[in-house]
Parts: C-alpha cells; structure tokens; sequence
C-alpha cells in the first residue's frame, strides 16, 4: 500500500446550524491523483478550505505526513508543501505573469533576511520554463489580470506548480476553460504528477476529467463521505448516481 | 548600474538637488519642503500604493520622531520637564558642540525609535483592512496629537522651542536643505533597490490578492510590519529634520498636523500615480508647485483650490502622472518591458503566440 500524503479522519465542520462537513475520513496517497466529487453544495470545497486551514474544524484530525495541521495557520501549511487553488482563480492581476511566478517562489527558507534576496538568474529560468509550460510565456510580460479566465487558470497553475509543494489541492481546475484546452490541461496535470513527482487532490464536476486521471475516486453529498474507489466502481455505484440526479 | 532611464534621472535629481539651493538661494526653505513633501510621498506609496494600505495616520511616525529628537536633544544636557517649563522665563543656549551632538544622535534616535514603535502598531493595526485600516491610522494620529497635547512634560500644546542653530541664518538655511535632500535621496534610492527584490514583488502580491499570497505560504504578516517600519523609519528622521528646521514644535499643527501634511501625502502620491517609484516624486513637485502658486496667488482661496484639485483627482485621474503615462507610453519604461524582436526567446514567443490558443 501507498504512503498517505494527506489523511482525514473523522472531519466535521459547521458554520451556524449548517452542517458542511460531517465525519469525513479519507487518504490522499503519495504520488497519486485522487479525485472528489459529488454535486454542487456536497461540502467539497470546504472540505479544501479545512485541510489547508482556512477555518478551523469542530471535530476530527487532519495530517499531513503524519503532521497534525489542522491548528496550523494558512501560510503555515502552504511552506510545509500542501497547496491549493481557487475555484474562482485568484492571481495577482496587476503584476505581469512572469512576476506573478517569481513571487511564487517557495517560501520555506525565507527568513528575516532572505526576503530581501535579489530575483535570481535560475528562479526567473525556471518562472521562464514553467510559463511555457503552460504556454503563457509570450504573455509573460503582460499584467496577468489581462489574460482570459482560462489563461489564469493555466497561469493559477504554473505558480503553483512554482512553489514546489508536495501535495497540491486543485478546486475545479477545468471549470470554465474552453473545451479544447481541457486536453492540454489533463497531459499538463498529469505530467505535473509524473514528472515533478506532486500528489494531487482534484475536486472536478467534468467526469470525463476525473475519470480519466484519477487512480482513486472520493464521493460526498450532503457533507458526508458517500462512496469511494476507483473510477469504474464510482461510475457504477447506485448512491454515487442517485446523489448525482437527486433522487431520494 | 546600467545606463537606463531611471539612473539617468537619478543623476539627474542629485545634480538638480545639489545646484537647486546654489541657483535660488532665496527659495531654499521652499526647496527643502519640497524635499520633505517628496519624502512624504515616497513613504506613503510603500504603503498605499505598493502594498495596497491606504494609511491616513503615517503622520504618526513624523510626529514620534519630531518629538523622540526634541526629547534626546534637549535630555543629553538638561531636564526635559525643567526645559519645557522654563522654556517662556529663561533662555537655555547650546554649544555648538551641544547642538550639532544632540541633533545627530536626536535624529538617530528619532528613526530607531519610530520604527520600533512601528512594530507595535502594526501589530495591533494590521489585522485591519480597507478602509477600516485607514480609520485605524487616522485614529491613531489624533489620538497622539491629543496625548501630547496634554502631557506637560513634553510642553503639552504650548509645545517646546527646539535648541536655536549655532550659525547664521542662510548656513542654517542650507544645512537643514542638505539635510533633507540627502535623507530623501537616501530614500529614492533605497526604494529604488527594494523594489527590485522579492519584498518589492511580495509588497505587490499583498496588494493584489492577500488571501492568495497567505495561500501560497508569504509571511504576509512580517511583509506588511516591515514595510511599516520602513515607512516609520524615514518619517521619524523627517519629523526631527523638520522640528529643528521650524525651530518650534507642537503637536497639533506641527507633529501631527492630520489635515494638511499627512492629507498632501495621499494627494502627491495619487497625483503622480500609486504603486510607482517615480510617482511620488513628480506628483510631490507638481503638488508643491501648485500650492506654494495657489498661496501666493490665490490667498485665501488657497484651500478651495486644493480642494477642487482633490476632487479632480480622485474623480478624472485616478491614475496618476505616471499611471496615465505608462498607460500611453509602456515601452517608456524599464519596470514593464515589453518583448524585444531581436531577442531570440521573444521571437519564438511571438511565433508561438500566433498559434491557435489550445496546441500544446
């Protein structure tokens, strides 16, 4: 069996008298894509927000690498490598895409004195490399909040791909991207996965996408863990179909 | 440093801020506000324009520091308390070794000591944002004016007259110039390196989206204090230059003066455009040259004319001098370099970049 990067047990979280998480467990493991799904409002965002602590959570552990970090702070838990994305892509829009990426820099070894380190030669090498990667870097020069959504998107990515995190939680990374850049996004995913060797921990609605990459398969409805396995199991399972078309 | 734009009018500002006092000595202490007003816009931009924390208290730190030197110049060699209260009755004179000691490490002091009051208050001041922030700062620049105001030690609102220059006027004219041009130019090309480092872009990161920099693991909490001690360094020395150079201070309309100075920083750096590093120094001189023209011109009518200038500006010019010359002009300037076609990456970019969007 593989290591698990990320691993919940028994995760509740309410907000007021609205129950978004109830007595979630699951394993994220290491080198992997796992993937979550379950219908609009299933808790599954929150559940990102949780793990990398936006909010605390009322009951249950979270570790990461065996680390408890659900009393850990946001930025905390990005310098420890766990990363996450926003569903609604948040980048820095007056700065230009490639400043964008140089300030993505991990920042585990910033000290007092380092953050005041001139941009080196090989980390705007590598912002360079990553932006074609994405195939952004004709538009490096361009404040990124002029690039189209989908762009922003890629360019979400690439700086988070920038900080070299060990695990990386992607909130609907294909929502709203033109349809032919969703291949080209699933070939950069998966190789972000085998290439620089980063677990990732996909919330996705396009199934085709999910399907297609994950080795193991997260459901929830309702705040609560439905059904898990993979990709064929989850397309078969009755409760996974019924949460799905609402039939109750 | 390469030949560019930016150190040629660097060079350009030293020579200009060398022979300016020499050409028109009659103007020197206009010339020396102008200095401070640049000083003044330079540090409200870190914040405001950089950073994205539109402060309406950084007069704060000018205030702390005027006093903080008036405290350690007159303390060296008397009783402070004696000195204020005596201060109407008797005449206390400085040697000039008194006076010049005093003011060098007054000034020291000054600078040492406002930033590390700035540790405190940002402490307690940046889990503020927006415009809540602003109140926050505003607040607290009242509330040190009112504090002084009533604290006889320091001379309470009668205020405290500074130890007199041992020299004559026109030396005291150009030293206390000197002084402030050198402080300021200090500062033009201290933030001319700080901008080029990865704080520079952090400053930025905040500025745009701080939920996403504190997602991406920044240290947002240190960035943001130490830009505030940056700030507050600079004005406590501006605010000790500054007392010395008047020669008389109080808190109300000098330390903490909240509706002139501390608004004029706001207005030069949205005049000459936020978030540049040029910005505030020409928004600084042009506002400068309008008001000292409005009250020599328009006496009396001189704060509806400023007035008229803040409405213009916030409503049809949001985006400064600079702002609007970077919108016409990009390739102007070397902070957003547009591709070269001789450069062999950029060719292959624009290439790439006629490709159909979505081919790997």
């Amino acid at each position: 069996m593989t290591q698990a990067v990320i691993e919940l047990k028994g995760v509740s979280k309410a907000f007021g008298g609205v129950v978004a998480n109830h007595n979630v467990s699951l394993t994220v493991p290491r080198g992997r894509i796992t993937g979550l799904i379950g219908p609009n409002g299933s808790g599954k965002s929150t559940l990102f927000s949780s793990i990398v602590g936006y909010h605390p959570i009322d009951a249950g552990s979270i570790l990461f690498n065996g680390r408890e970090i659900s009393r850990l702070s946001v930025p905390e838990i990005a310098r420890l490598g766990l990363l996450r994305t926003f569903q609604s892509t948040r980048i820095y829009g007056k700065m230009s895409c490639l400043e964008n990426l140089l300030i993505s820099e991990t920042q585990r070894e910033v000290g007092i004195f380092t953050m005041f380190a001139h941009r080196r030669k090989e980390v705007i090498d590598r912002a360079e490399g990553l932006l074609s990667f994405v195939g952004l870097y004709p538009k490096r020069f361009l404040p990124a909040g002029s690039l189209s959504f989908g762009q922003q998107k890629l360019l979400e990515f690439a700086m988070a791909l920038m900080n070299e995190p060990e695990a990386l939680l992607l909130d609907e990374p294909t929502a709203g991207i033109n349809p032919t850049l969703i291949n080209g996004l699933i070939d950069r995913l998966k190789r972000a996965n085998l290439d620089f060797g980063i677990t990732l921990f996909i919330i996705e609605h396009n199934m085709h996408v999910v399907m297609s990459m994950a080795s193991k398969i997260y459901c929830l409805a309702h705040g609560e863990l439905l059904a898990e396995g993979d990709a064929l199991s989850i397309q078969q399972d009755k409760r996974v179909i019924e949460a799905y078309l609402g039939a109750h | 440093m390469k030949r560019n734009p930016h150190s040629m009018a660097l060079a350009g500002l030293l020579v200009a801020g060398i022979a300016a006092p020499l050409l028109l000595p009659d103007y020197s202490n206009e010339l020396a506000l102008l200095w401070l007003m640049i000083l003044f816009a330079l540090t409200w931009d870190i914040l405001g324009g950089q950073m994205g924390y539109n402060s309406l208290g950084n007069i704060f730190f000018f205030g702390v520091g005027m006093y903080i030197s008036a405290i350690v110049q007159i303390g060296l060699f008397y009783d402070v308390g004696m000195y204020t209260s005596g201060a109407r009755t008797t005449h206390i004179t400085f040697t000039t070794f008194q006076y010049f000691s005093g003011l060098g490490l007054g000034l020291l002091a000054a600078g040492l000591g406002s930033a590390l009051i700035a540790v405190a208050v940002g402490w307690a001041l940046f889990g503020l944002r927006g415009p809540y922030f602003a109140i926050g700062t505003l607040g607290l620049a009242i509330a040190a004016a009112e504090l002084v105001a009533s604290w006889e030690w320091v001379g309470a609102a009668s205020g405290i007259s500074m130890p007199v220059f041992p020299g004559y006027p026109e030396a005291q004219k150009l030293f206390f110039y000197a002084l402030l041009f050198a402080v300021s130019f200090a500062l033009l090309l201290f933030l001319t390196w700080l901008y080029s480092t990865r704080f520079g872009l952090a400053l930025n990161a905040i500025r745009d989206d701080e939920e996403k920099a504190e997602a991406m693991g920044l240290h947002t909490r240190r960035i943001k204090r130490t830009a505030l001690v940056l700030a507050a360094f600079f004005l406590g020395i501006a605010g000790a230059i500054f007392g010395n150079m008047i020669g008389f201070i109080e808190p109300r309309d000098i330390a903490f003066p909240t509706t002139t100075f501390n608004i004029y920083m706001v207005l030069m750096v949205l005049l000459g455009g936020k978030g540049t590093l040029w910005g505030p120094v020409i928004g600084a001189t042009v506002f400068h040259i309008i008001k000292e023209a409005t009250w020599t011109y328009f006496l009396g009518w001189q704060y509806v004319t400023l007035g008229l200038l803040i409405v213009i500006i916030v409503v049809y010019f949001q985006q400064g001098i600079v702002g609007w010359i970077l919108e016409k002009y990009p390739n102007w300037f070397a902070a957003k370099p547009v591709p070269d076609e001789r450069d062999p990456y950029a060719k292959a970019a624009m290439q790439l970049a006629a490709r159909p969007e979505g081919s790997p």
